[in-house]
């Protein structure tokens, strides 16, 4: 069994946005970064996968050559080895970044039994790169997988969707996007960090292509107040404490 | 909560541990209408306190940061915040079991009980979890705690207020300092203006930034200190406290691993040097955790991963013990390593109490309230004093290198004498070129490049043969050379250069001079015209804040000399008496003139060749100056000695220095003149002498009667401490500072001959400590070389009763103890006791 994981790099915001003076990007300096929490499924459902029935898995990523830091935090958890198609920096349109990482995908001897992703990013959240790289790959795609099963050469999925869920099975070679629920992500050990520095990371050099897709500029939504409420200190505050807590159906 | 208040007595800005403190020691004190304010929320307002690791480790080679640590143990202890469970720091190197010897030894001089050193396998059975095959052993302090200061703190900060003489305010953030006239008139905050007399600026690594808006300076920088907590550990499954396993300093690895609560907290300051700049830490807001809780950048870690595991591969090795936090934390450094406490010398009433660890605290907030409330702390702070720095120390350029460098030094082996090595050269001498063709060993004083010695005189060394005292063990070999020694030896034989352009001097000139310079030394300054003098500066309580030089050059002009290091705390402590009414004024010369000192018995020979002016002992009386003619250089001489032989100290305009060194040189080379280093004007010449020196022997814990410097006869004006001093001349002295010689400076151990260098204990012949009436212990506060007399010099206060020549002691260095005797009681000089070279 060899799978595909494919990553981004993304800013970790924890408190109020504020975006470069251009506005067209996030403003990093005071954030960390780190890979969307979907994706984070998604390792995880690869190491399971390859802990289970053998076999590789292979993370997969565009972007900076920062992004080094979160292919060994992957690495860190039970990947295998991964591949960096390193770009000066820019956040690629959707077209270009799956084309990238389709070339990428045919130029590996490796012939990938499933690819996986997160079912979006985290900071822009296009819902494109995964389908695209289905459509170019011609491979069968479910999308918004909360659990799944290979068994016989083939992939069963879960899907949640309003009201229900859908059960599909697809043949493998497959992609899936996953999501939350899937599975619960495990933290890197410290031998799992030391392993991580001497797996291999091929890194190669993107070639730019020309956006379609032409970015004009970004704006934060006004903040809702989170001004905290005070309930009141010491023993008095109890009865108050109780009524939230009733409300919000905790008791 | 009531609004913000418009008038304050002092606002203290900053609710870390810290503010909390410094706002409770004020109430304390007796201070009323404190406002405290924050710009986040309560009780953790974001700031360095509230990711603290929070253990303490009670013992450091400085004495000041020991006592403030003892302080701090003791102010959470009575909070209940404190929780004992032991320390242990571990050598993996022979370097550094002798590094903790050494510690050891600092912990008896300060008064630390409990330290001892311990084998792998002891060390095992406090912490099994350890891999004993990697250590060498470790140093055992029982008396580790880890505390909690941000309860510590809201315990503080609820005591002043609930005696009516504080209230705090969360979320109000500092926009503006007034000053008027050099003092501090408010405190501008986003909701509303406070005037007040006083501010305190207690926020960390903020604090260049809060002073900045008032002109002043506070020079720090934010750094990252990373750590990292792993588990649950299966070992550690049945804990039920946060600390209950003694914490573990992996010394050589700058590292330490504690338990807390199921996890395993490993923490770092190998990683490279991360600094930021006080405007690069984000507000709350803004922030994704806390803004000093900057993101975990592993590959900065990588190595200390390694580290960690090999110490305790058990807990650290388990594959299912994973990262359950991590942080990149960021704390305050300072240029020198110490705080940066005491009155902002650019601002009158805007104090500065930054870059203190979890560990000072809470002592810290106590001295600094005493100060401002009393006009001095209980525990001598000049280490720490903000006063303390020059110009160039200040720069963001000086304070980023030196912080680099001094980063992985935070659990480093750093000698006594160890010399910077980033940012050199900032100030150099007008004979530099000179002195560096002589070779010249530089090291630094507040900038200024000082030759030690000069390689130019190791031909000497064989020349005095086993009188320069050779010294095999590497540790005291280290930063010395025996032509220090030589150099002595030649001067005492001939004469003697030697660069003093590191002196700090300013003029204070005007109708008021006199007046201020009265009040502020405790030796009569209403001299002659042309008189030296060598004069005290005390503290209210009649402690030492100086000793330096006045000569009197006019009616209404006073020219102040005293050492760079201190330098400039001392020109604060004299302009802070400046009269309202401008009829006084401070001018710092110290970029103006530089000075040249002649000692010898050929120094008037050599002097009287260079010039027509009368330079006998009749025309030239000591302790006066006079301006001479050499060449075409004025030059102001002034016939005093430090090093105890006949001479004068030169001073001449800067850029005309070298001039006057090539005169000097020129005319003493038929009589044998040498250049001379600072080792023998700091250390050797002086401690032949008796000669005291501030910051070792003299402080303000310390006494005038106990330094034995008491005049006979004391003046009639009055002077700052002179009714504590009055007190001090007329009760009996508690201690004595007293000279002891080393009598066997054989280890039992090696064989070598080891010879100490300073801050060693002082012990009974029993190897006890030695405690004076006041609880100050006996220690070496001065140790070096007197060639002349062929010994190695000690000087410590010993109570009274014990300061008797001839009584013997033990002094206790890097882990044995050797036997020491008292020559001297007092300032009697052990070289030329009637000072017949010096006033002949």
């Amino acid at each position: 069994m060899n799978v595909l994981v494919c990553l981004k790099r993304i800013p970790l915001a924890g408190g109020t946005l504020i975006l470069t003076p251009d506005a067209m990007d996030i403003e990093t300096k005071y954030l960390g970064f780190g890979i969307s929490p979907h994706e984070e499924n998604a390792v995880e459902a690869g190491v399971q996968l390859v802990e289970q029935m053998g076999g590789t898995l292979t993370l997969l990523t565009l972007g900076p050559s920062d992004a080094e830091e979160q292919l060994r935090a992957s690495l860190a958890v039970g990947a295998t080895r991964a591949i960096l198609l390193e770009t000066d920096g820019q956040e690629w349109d959707p077209q270009g970044t799956a084309a990238a990482l389709v070339d990428a995908i045919n130029a590996e001897e490796i012939n990938f039994d499933l690819i996986i992703f997160g079912a979006e990013s985290a900071d822009s959240a296009g819902y494109q790169i995964h389908i695209r790289v289905a459509h170019a790959l011609a491979r069968p795609i479910v999308t918004n997988v909360k659990a799944m099963r290979i068994e016989n050469e083939r992939v069963s999925c879960e899907r949640v969707v309003p009201g229900g869920r859908e059960y599909y099975e697809a043949p493998l070679p497959a992609i899936i996007t996953v999501r939350d629920g899937l599975n619960i992500p495990r933290y890197p050990s410290v031998p799992g960090r030391m392993q991580a520095r001497k797996k291999p990371i091929d890194i190669k050099k993107a070639q730019a292509r020309i956006p379609k897709l032409v970015k004009l500029n970004l704006t934060v939504a006004p903040s809702k107040s989170t001004g905290a409420q005070i309930l009141g200190t010491g023993i008095e505050a109890v009865p108050a404490l109780v009524a939230v807590l009733k409300k919000i159906g905790a008791i | 909560m009531s609004a913000l208040p418009s008038k304050a007595k002092c606002v203290v800005i900053g609710a870390g541990i810290v503010g909390n403190s410094i706002l409770y020691h004020l109430a304390r004190l007796g201070w009323k209408d404190l406002v405290q304010i924050d710009k986040g929320p309560l009780p953790n307002p974001g700031g360095s306190t509230g990711h603290a690791s929070n253990f303490i480790f009670p013992v450091d080679h400085s004495k000041e940061m020991t006592a403030i640590t003892a302080e701090s143990m003791k102010q959470y202890k009575e909070r209940g915040t404190f929780t004992e469970c032991g320390g242990i720091e571990v050598a993996r190197t022979p370097e550094r079991m002798q590094e903790l010897a050494r510690r050891i030894t600092s912990a008896k001089s300060w008064g630390v009980e409990g330290a001892g050193l311990i084998t792998p396998a002891e060390v095992k059975a406090l912490v099994p979890y350890i891999e004993e095959s990697v250590i060498l052993g470790g140093y055992y302090q029982p008396t580790v705690g880890v505390v909690d200061s941000l309860r510590a703190g809201t315990l503080m900060r609820e005591e002043a207020i609930s005696m009516g003489s504080a209230e705090t305010f969360a979320n109000v953030e500092v926009i503006g300092i007034d000053v008027v006239d050099g003092r501090i008139t408010a405190v501008r905050t986003d909701k509303g203006t406070i005037e007040c007399d006083y501010a305190v600026i207690a926020t960390g690594c903020w604090s260049p930034k809060l002073a900045a808006m008032a002109g002043a300076s506070i020079p720090l920088t934010p750094a990252v200190h990373q750590m990292k907590d792993i588990g649950p550990v299966p070992f550690f499954a049945d804990t039920k406290g946060d600390i209950e396993w003694p914490i573990i300093r992996d010394m050589d690895t700058n590292m330490y691993e504690r338990q807390h609560g199921t996890g395993l907290e490993v923490g770092s300051y190998a990683h490279r040097p991360i600094l930021y700049s006080a405007e690069d830490i984000p507000s709350n807001a803004v922030a994704a955790l806390s803004p000093t809780e900057f993101a975990f950048t592993q590959a900065d870690f990588d190595l200390q991963d390694e580290h960690s595991y090999e110490l305790i591969p058990s807990i650290v090795g388990d594959e299912n013990v994973r990262e359950k936090y991590a942080i990149n934390g960021i704390l305050s450094l300072t240029p020198d390593g110490a705080p940066i406490l005491g009155e902002t010398p650019e601002v009158k009433g805007l104090w500065s109490a930054a870059a203190v660890w979890i560990k000072e605290g809470p002592g810290t907030g106590k001295a600094v309230a005493e100060w401002m409330v009393l006009g001095q702390s209980e525990i001598d702070l000049h280490a720490s004093n903000i006063a303390r720095f020059h110009d160039h120390q200040k720069s963001a350029f000086h304070v980023k290198q030196r912080c680099s460098e001094g980063f992985n030094k935070t659990y480093g082996i750093v000698h006594p004498n160890e010399q910077w090595s980033s940012n050199r050269n900032v100030r150099i001498s007008p004979f530099y070129q000179q002195e560096a063709e002589l070779g010249a060993v530089f090291y630094e004083t507040a900038g200024w490049e000082r030759p030690f010695w000069y390689e130019s005189n190791s031909h000497l060394v064989s020349k005095y043969g086993e009188k320069v005292m050779p010294r095999t063990a590497e540790w005291e070999s280290r930063w010395w050379s025996p032509i220090i020694n030589a150099e002595h030896l030649q001067l005492r034989e001939s004469a003697g250069i030697v660069d003093l352009s590191a002196f700090a001097i300013f003029d204070v000139t005007g109708p008021g001079a006199l007046a201020l310079v009265q009040k502020v030394a405790v030796r009569q300054m209403d001299v002659a015209i042309g008189r030296v003098v060598y004069t005290p500066i005390l503290a209210q309580n009649g402690g030492f804040v100086s000793d330096l030089t006045i000569m009197r050059l006019a009616k209404h002009h006073f020219r102040v000399v005293t050492g760079g290091a201190h330098g400039m705390a001392d020109k604060k402590w004299f302009s802070d008496q400046l009269p309202e009414s401008g009829a006084a004024q401070i001018v710092d010369l110290t970029s103006a003139y530089t000075t040249i000192g002649l000692w010898g018995p050929k120094a008037r020979e050599i002097a009287a060749a260079c010039t027509t002016a009368d330079m006998s002992n009749e025309g030239f009386k000591f302790s006066t100056c006079k301006v001479i003619e050499i060449g075409t250089l004025k030059v102001l001489a002034s016939r005093i000695s430090y090093v105890g032989d006949l001479g004068w100290e030169f001073y001449v305009s800067i850029e005309q220095g070298a001039q006057l060194w090539d005169h000097l040189w020129e005319a003493g080379k038929s009589h044998g003149l040498i250049p001379v280093g600072i080792g023998v004007y700091g250390t050797t010449g002086r401690l032949e002498k008796s000669y005291r020196a501030y910051g070792a022997e003299l402080e303000t814990e310390y006494n005038v009667v106990e330094a034995g410097m008491q005049s006979p006869k004391l003046k009639k004006e009055d002077f700052i401490g002179k009714a504590a001093h009055l007190q001090h001349r007329e009760a009996k002295p508690v201690c004595m500072l007293v000279s002891l010689t080393v009598d066997d400076h054989t280890s039992k151990k090696s064989g070598e001959k080891r010879y100490m260098m300073g801050k060693e204990p002082i012990l009974s012949a029993a190897g006890d400590p030695i405690v004076d009436a006041h609880g100050r212990r006996s220690y070496v506060t001065s140790a070096g070389s007197a060639p002349s007399l062929g010994k190695h010099i000690l000087m410590s206060y010993l109570p009274t009763d014990l300061a008797v020549v001839g009584n013997k002691f033990l002094v206790e260095y890097l882990g044995e103890q050797y036997p020491c005797t008292v020559i001297e009681v007092g300032v009697t000089p052990l070289f030329d006791s009637t000072n017949e070279r010096i006033l002949s």
